[in-house]
Parts: structure tokens; sequence; C-alpha cells
């Protein structure tokens, strides 16, 4: 029940060609925050972590809406905080996308008026794609005070693109809307964040969210970054289980739309591999790339492909991994090869002891299609 | 019937003084009221308690108080006043001028109280998103923060305009009762009711003054309301 579809960013390379470099230390109540972290120039970097971790109060750092005790913050070649030389560049200047909470919309101006209050000309342009990128064109004349949740966030969201920033701040965006609204709005988000070519700083406590939307993650705790680099990695770290996601821990498999079939309204996708997979109908033509998300519950694993099963996903794997798992006394969390990518498993200790699972050992895993999630 | 209604002349003196006296005091308060409501609604600073203080004393003093420390400070011999009129041939006390000067003295902290509760009530997460889209302090200030307080801009400027137009013990104490120079209203009221047989007079003068106060508070409700619908409702 838990897997989702969606299509995928081009892979993003790694923090090499840091958009945000940044080192900064504060004192926050109760601990200090203290972290080291690099944005890279392409794609979504989560900074994930429980409410209370410190993530909005970094991020307000970076805006320059807060100063650091000690440390520095670089935008590329620029810098704009850096305690030791007093430098404090002032948040008009720094060229960030900023999108709080609350979208914070000025009550007193047009849904037409909030776009285009910092616009410079040269996004004249942009303006009409991104307005019907946002869904947002129907509102233009309207006053923020008569907008829906989601509606507002997506003003909010254009208006800060509009400003043509090096860099996008995203806290919470999705906070506070009931299910429906955060579906549609994160739609539009991973659309977005597909079609506009500038690093994202995305702040989230939502596993959920996150894997359908990010490339790279932060994760904070207690003010410290404790992990850091691709997703996709990270989410193979059996250690790191527990915090991302825990009982609905899931895995992310890049792949390539090859064909529908109507009748059924299922779609097959191709691993890097060569397998493919059956999958519930996707939008997207022939070729396209997409990312698809797994729960470590939804793979079960055989010794060879069985007869007569309603399985319609069967591709062969090797054991990489097998721990207990920290979630379920009674399982063992598994991690598998597929070419060069990795999957995840959750299997009861049990099944593993009577079909004698060892590293190394060559397996068929098996996913049912309708455990993917096509509605993102 | 008409004759007994129509205004005199001392009487439209009286009316059109009081207006140009109050006008003014609200003219030249305006922009450094707002600027220390400003100060104290979105700085801290130290002496801000004291500086609040200072500002409301009109507030509690005797307005003579105040009038007589305005003749102290700003009469020809004063600190200030001696400066004036040495160096810019300028003399406040018995003119208009300086009768506009103690009324502004005394509407002050109104006007200051009214823009400072509607700045305060300007949410500064507006004003630091207006920052993060490019906005310098300034852009701030006259596109996010004063628009947004317009409806308690304008509740202190007819605050101030009334107790312009009513101010009495400052006025006569720093700027006399001179007619046409500084006879105002009140003053004019207060000399009739000091003359014998003037009781007709002084009434007519006491329902003038209640119609004039009647206006500017209908005025004052009116613009509100319209800058309020201008600012939620504008929708259709």
């Amino acid at each position: 029940m838990s897997g989702d579809i969606h299509p995928s960013t081009p892979g993003a390379p790694p923090a090499a060609d840091g958009a945000l470099e940044c080192r900064l230390r504060k004192r926050l109540g109760s601990f200090d925050l203290d972290v080291a972290l690099t944005v890279p120039g392409r794609g979504v970097t989560a900074l994930f972590g429980e409410s209370g971790s410190g993530k909005t109060s970094l991020l307000r750092l970076v805006a320059g809406l807060d100063r650091p005790d000690a440390g520095h913050v670089r935008l590329g070649e620029r810098l704009l905080t850096e305690v030791a030389s007093r430098t404090q560049v002032p948040p008009h200047k720094r060229h960030l996308g900023v999108v709080f909470q609350e979208a914070r919309l000025f009550p007193h101006y047009r849904v037409r008026g909030n776009l285009t209050y910092g616009m410079p000309r040269a996004a004249r342009p942009q303006f009409d794609d991104l307005v019907a990128l946002l869904g947002i064109g129907h509102l233009l004349e309207r006053l923020p005070g008569t907008l829906s949740g989601g509606e507002a966030r997506r003003v909010a969201i254009g208006r800060a693109l509009l400003t043509q920033p090096r860099l996008l701040l995203l806290d919470e965006p999705l906070t506070g809307l009931d299910g429906e609204r955060k579906r549609e709005l994160l739609h539009y988000l991973v659309r977005l964040t597909r079609e506009i070519d500038l690093p994202v700083l995305y702040v989230s406590h939502d596993t959920a969210e996150i894997a359908a939307i990010a490339d790279h993650l932060a994760l904070i705790e207690q003010g410290r970054l404790t992990a850091h680099g691709q997703l996709d990695a990270l989410m193979m770290r059996l250690d790191l289980t527990e915090r991302l996601g825990g009982f609905d821990a899931a895995t992310r498999l890049g792949a390539r739309v090859v064909d529908h079939d109507p009748a059924y309204a299922l779609t097959r996708v191709v691993l890097d591999d060569g397998q493919t997979l059956r999958i519930p109908a996707l939008e997207h033509p022939p070729g396209t790339p997409v990312r698809l998300r797994v729960g470590v519950r939804d793979v079960a694993l055989a010794h060879a492909m069985p007869e007569g099963t309603s399985y319609r996903n069967g591709l062969a794997v090797v054991i990489d991994a097998i721990e207990p798992s920290t979630q379920e006394p009674s399982a063992n969390e598994v991690r598998l090869t597929i070419g060069r990518q990795q999957l995840r498993a959750r299997l009861t200790r049990q099944a593993c002891d009577e079909m004698q699972l060892v590293v190394g050992k060559p397996m068929v895993a098996l996913i049912r299609s309708v455990a993917f999630d096509s509605r993102f | 019937m008409f004759e007994a209604i129509a205004l005199s002349d001392a009487e439209w003196q009286a009316i059109t003084l009081s207006l140009k006296i109050a006008g003014s005091a609200v003219g030249w308060i305006l922009v450094p009221g707002v600027a220390v409501a400003w100060l104290l609604a979105r700085h801290d600073f130290r002496g801000k308690s004291l500086l609040d203080g200072l500002l409301h004393l009109p507030l509690v003093l005797p307005p003579v108080v105040v009038g007589y420390l305005l003749l102290l400070s700003l009469g020809r011999h004063g600190w200030l006043g001696q400066w004036l009129y040495q160096g810019f041939g300028l003399s406040l006390p018995f003119t208009w001028q300086g009768a506009a000067i103690a009324g502004g003295v005394m509407a002050f902290p109104l006007l200051v109280r009214a823009v400072r509760l509607s700045l305060e009530a300007v949410d500064p997460k507006l004003e630091a998103a207006a920052g993060t889209l490019g906005a310098n302090r300034w852009r701030v200030m006259f596109t996010i923060t004063l628009p947004l307080a317009v409806p308690g801009l304008l509740t202190g400027t007819v605050l101030a305009f009334a107790r312009a137009l009513s101010e009495f013990g400052a006025t006569i104490t720093f700027a006399s009762n001179i007619p046409g120079e500084t006879r105002t209203l009140p003053l004019a009221l207060y000399t009739l009711i000091q003359t014998p047989g003037r009781e007709a007079a002084a009434a007519r003068l006491c329902v003038l003054s209640i119609v004039i106060a009647m206006l500017s508070l209908m005025a004052s409700e009116w613009l509100a309301r319209r800058a309020r619908k201008r600012l939620e409702e504008r929708d259709r």
C-alpha cells in the first residue's frame, strides 16, 4: 500500500558544485544548532528532522532573517554571512526565494500584485509560464483573503520564484493542508522542481513528502546533522530506518517508461539492468524517466519465480545485507542489489531462517503491481 | 428667521480660524508623529519608556502648564524662541502659528498612540516576507507597513484634529486670545461666557462646536470604513 511513483529529476550530481555552503552555530534555547551543510547546485535537498530540531532556525539563518553566533553562509562565490568579518548581507540583497510555512501574502495586493512585488523586469517573460505551471491563472485578480490554503501557498511559491532567486528555500510548504490539498500541492511542487533549473532547500518532517520530491537529504537532530547525502543511498542505510520512515520505510528505484497496456491500465517500466516492472498506468510517454517508491513491507523473496501467482513483478536480485529490524522484533531488514540499484525488504526472521537467506545469495524479489501508487 | 440662523462675521472668523489652526497643527505633527510611533512600535532602544512617558505628558499635565512651558521655551526670551527670533525673525507667541504649535503639542500623544497601535497590529512576518522579495526597508515601509496601518493613521489624524480644535488652556497661555489671530471657537465661547448678556451667542457657538465635532467624527468613520473596504474586500 505504501509505494509512490512520480517523475524523477535527472541524476543530480553530489555536493561537489555546491550552490550553498554554510557552517553555522547558534544557541537555540536548550541546545546548540551546529551544522555544516552543502546544498548541491541541482535538485532538491531536503532538510529533514522532527519539529524543534532546528530546521527552520537553520533556514532563517541562511535567509539572513537571524544572525548566527559563529560561522558563515556562502552562496556560490558570494559570502552572505561571516561572523568573523562581521559580514551580514541583509535579506533583500541575498537573491534567495523564501516560501514560509504560512503563505504570508500581502492582504492589500491582489494575487497579481503579490506575484509581481519582487519581480525584476527580466522575469516578465516567465510570468505566464509560471502562472500556468502553478495553476493560478484564474486567481490573478483575487485578493489573498479569498484563497484556499493550497492556492495561497502556490501564489507564495510563484511570488518567490519570480524574484529570479539563486536558491529556493521552502519551509514545510505542505504543513496545515488537508490530505487532498496536500497531495495537490505536492504534485505542483514535484512538477515545478522538475521544470525549473534551480536548487531547492526543502524543510520537512514528513518522509513520504521527501521521498516524493527530494534528491538529497540532510538529516538534522537536536541541532546536529546526523546524515547528509543522496537520498537514495541514505534510504538504503539500515541504521537510518528508524529516522527515515520507520514502519513505512521505503526504497526508491529509478526506471524508464517502456510502453502502456491500456486494456489493463498498466505501464511497463525498465530498470537500468534491463529488468522490467509492471505498475499502474502512468501518463508519461515511453522513454520518460520515473522514480518508483516501494515500501519495504511490499517486497517478498522467493528462490525462484513461483508459478500461478498474482505477483506481477519478479526481479532477479542478490542479497547484500541482513540485519535485525529495529522496528519490529519479528523481522529482519534485508538489502538487495539489482544491477547498480538497491532495494529493501522487511521479512520475518522465521522466513529468513527457513529459507536460509545469506548475504550473496541470488533471489527473486516479488512486488505486487498495486503496491505502487501512481497518484503523483 | 434666516438671519437669525446665519452666522455672523465673528462666528465665521472663529470657525475658519479654528479649522486653519487645527489643520496646521495636524499638518506639522503628522510626519514626526508617524516617525515616533514607528520607532516605538518597531524598535527597542534605551530610554524607550522615558520617551514614551514624555510623549504622554501633554495628556496628563494641565494644559496651562504646557502652554507656560511653551512660552518659556518658545517665547522671545526662551532658549529656542531667542534663536528663532534672532536667526529667522520668527516670533511664535500671540500668533496663529503659535496656536497651531500649542494645538499640535497637545494632540501629539493622541496621534502617536493611535498610529503606534495600528503599526503594532501589522504582522512583522509580512515585512520580513517583503524583505526576502528584495524590498529594502523604505519600500517595505511604504508598500506594506503604512498601507496596512491606514485605518489607524486616519483615526489618529481625526483624533488629533479634534484635540487641536478643542484646545483651550495651552493656546490661551501661549498664544493669548486675540480676535482674528488666535481666538478660536473655544476661546470665542469663553469670551462670550465672560461677557454679561451674551448667553444666546454663547449657546450658538456651543451648538456650532457640537456640529463640527459630529461632522469630523462622521467623516473619520466614513474614511476608515472606506479604507478598510479597500484593504479587505476589494474583491468582487
